[in-house]
């Protein structure tokens, strides 16, 4: 039994107040609250653990090496891979996809090769390769995104070729509230030879996800966005490939043995793990993981689909709003505008009422260019936000809505 | 704190901009845009020798970078560009809390805007962009 009230009581910051009014947090896609339970993994690993990993042959060390790698199983684990050697913990998911760009990017592409991608990427998957083929002379191709915000795989299927050495594309839209086939492209990657990565930032946190049924070769994510701490995120890998890869960062961990002209590499995923890793963090983020799977990931999509076909539809009765994206079926994203009110006015009214919403162009620039618009509202919810926080946002909105209007 | 930001000032300017549109064959013409919002303004200018003699101003944004934008184009027209460029300057440090708003001048609206950190830029927005305009015609 899903049981919002009770899941609301883990998460302390849901019982503070703003401008007088009970917090309203809409602005998950953004960054997540921490429930209890990862706060207390993050005190508890400085209170009693907490030391260098793999490092030291001391207790300490020998306690938080072993916590870290539980971390790495438990996140390999939440996303269905075989075993834990090509979860690589990184910054988050734009460090993740940076990696990718560079240590597989720049042995592999060549002049003639293209790297296909989608209108509607966060900047996080589409500026690492916009520097990755300026370096080294491959190319851009884009799927265009239709009207209903959904793909367009025929111009897919047009598009991903024999020049194609990777398709990168998001698995939820942070703008869109879809949710891609990416398993289709990942089809037409692989029918081609070319490589398939996923940037799950949207998607970890809100779906079940497999990454052997889903077929990618990478898979990228975000802890913070996860319940999980700031600073600490993964990029799986399928083992074989990242084998192949020359390494990102240069520095201690990811090295076997260092000459004074030459090194060689560690094992993955260590090759990728270099200097010390946000090793709190990252059990942090193991702790969120349980947590999740506590839910059940079924559970979580379920509560938040229901809750964005909700909020859609309650929106939808605000005169003159636009909301982006199709209907149904959709995530717990809603974005749209209403055309007297610019965003950053409606965000501030928003505020005034203790509701946290965001507005601007969401790290989405060509998309929001390709709606037609300089800016959108974006209300994002997640697996504590009930229809409660759903009347009181589409009552401030209307609220705002007839402030705004009210100066002829 | 809603009201004082949203004051009837602003909100008179936002709705009905003073001097909003375009000059062909202006003499400064300048784009900037915001990165954090996607906020764009385009400013455009005449002068007469050294003095402006008008100012116009497009794009799109939210009320506060409109209503700013449109009580600058009040504020320049007629001013020499010693006087533009003191003015600019004086705008910029009001906005940072360094200089005191004029009393009885529409500008004093803005006051308001600088217990929200976040919405400065959307202020100083249009007022960035006739410095910079300003910087390219020297």
């Amino acid at each position: 039994m899903y049981d919002v009230a009770e899941i609301r009581r883990e998460f302390p910051i849901l019982g503070r107040e703003v401008n007088g009014k009970p917090l309203v947090y809409l602005d998950n896609a953004a960054t997540s609250q921490k429930p209890r339970r990862v706060i207390d993994a993050l005190t508890e690993h400085y209170e009693q653990h907490n030391a260098n990993i793999k490092r030291g042959v001391h207790r300490l060390a020998e306690e938080s090496t072993a916590a870290y790698e539980e971390a790495r199983e438990k996140v390999a684990r939440f996303i269905g891979a075989a075993d834990a050697t090509g979860l690589v913990f990184t910054r988050g998911t734009t460090e993740s996809i940076n990696l990718v760009a560079y240590a597989w990017g720049r042995k592999n592409l060549r002049e003639g090769d293209e790297i296909v991608l989608t209108e509607s990427e966060h900047h996080s998957n589409l500026v690492p390769w916009q520097i990755a083929t300026q370096a080294t002379g491959a190319r851009l191709r884009f799927i265009p995104v239709r009207d209903d915000g959904t793909l367009d795989l025929n111009e897919a299927e047009r598009l991903i070729g024999p020049k194609t050495k990777l398709v990168a594309c998001i698995h939820a839209s942070n703008v869109l509230a879809t949710v891609n086939t990416v398993g289709r492209l990942a089809e037409m990657a692989h029918e081609n030879g070319a490589l398939m990565l996923v940037d799950g930032a949207q998607s970890a946190p809100h779906l079940p996800v497999d990454v052997q049924e889903l077929g990618c070769d990478f898979f990228a994510a975000s802890g913070h966005k996860m319940l999980g701490p700031t600073g600490v995120g993964f990029l799986w890998g399928q083992p074989e490939i990242l084998e192949e890869m020359d390494p990102f960062l240069g520095g201690g961990e990811m090295i076997r043995e260092v000459h004074l002209y030459h090194s060689t590499w560690n094992d993955i995923p260590h090759k990728f793990e270099a200097g010390t890793m946000n090793v709190a963090q990252a059990i942090g983020l193991g702790a969120a993981v349980d947590y999740l799977e506590d839910l059940g990931m079924e559970s979580v999509r379920e509560h938040e689909q229901r809750l964005g076909e909700y909020a859609y539809r309650r929106l939808s009765e605000v005169e003159d709003v636009t909301i982006y994206g199709p209907e149904d079926g959709r995530t717990g994203i809603l974005s749209f505008n209403l055309p007297e009110v610019h965003p950053h006015d409606l965000s501030q009214l928003l505020d005034e009422e203790g509701i946290a919403i965001r507005s601007g162009h969401h790290c989405c620039q060509p998309l929001i260019r390709r709606l037609g618009v300089a800016a959108t509202s974006r209300a994002s919810f997640y697996l504590y936000n009930t229809e409660e926080e759903v009347d009181a946002f589409v009552a401030a909105v209307t609220r705002a809505r007839e402030f705004f209007g009210a100066f002829a | 704190m809603m009201r004082d930001l949203y004051t009837q000032v602003i909100m008179d300017h936002y709705k009905r901009p003073r001097n909003h549109g375009e000059i062909e064959g202006a003499d400064l013409h300048e784009h900037l845009l915001n990165p954090l919002c996607g906020d764009e303004v385009m400013v455009y200018a005449i002068f007469d020798g050294d003095r402006v003699t008008d100012v116009k101003f497009s794009g799109r944004g939210c009320s506060i970078s409109q209503a700013s934008a449109s009580m600058m184009t009040e504020r320049l027209v007629g001013k020499s560009r010693e006087e533009v460029e003191a003015e600019i300057s004086g705008f910029k440090a009001m906005m940072v809390g360094e200089k005191e708003f004029p009393e009885m001048d529409d500008l004093a609206a803005l006051k308001g805007v600088i217990q929200f950190p976040s919405r400065i830029r959307c202020a100083t927005l249009a007022w960035n962009a006739f410095q910079r305009g300003l910087e390219d015609q020297v």
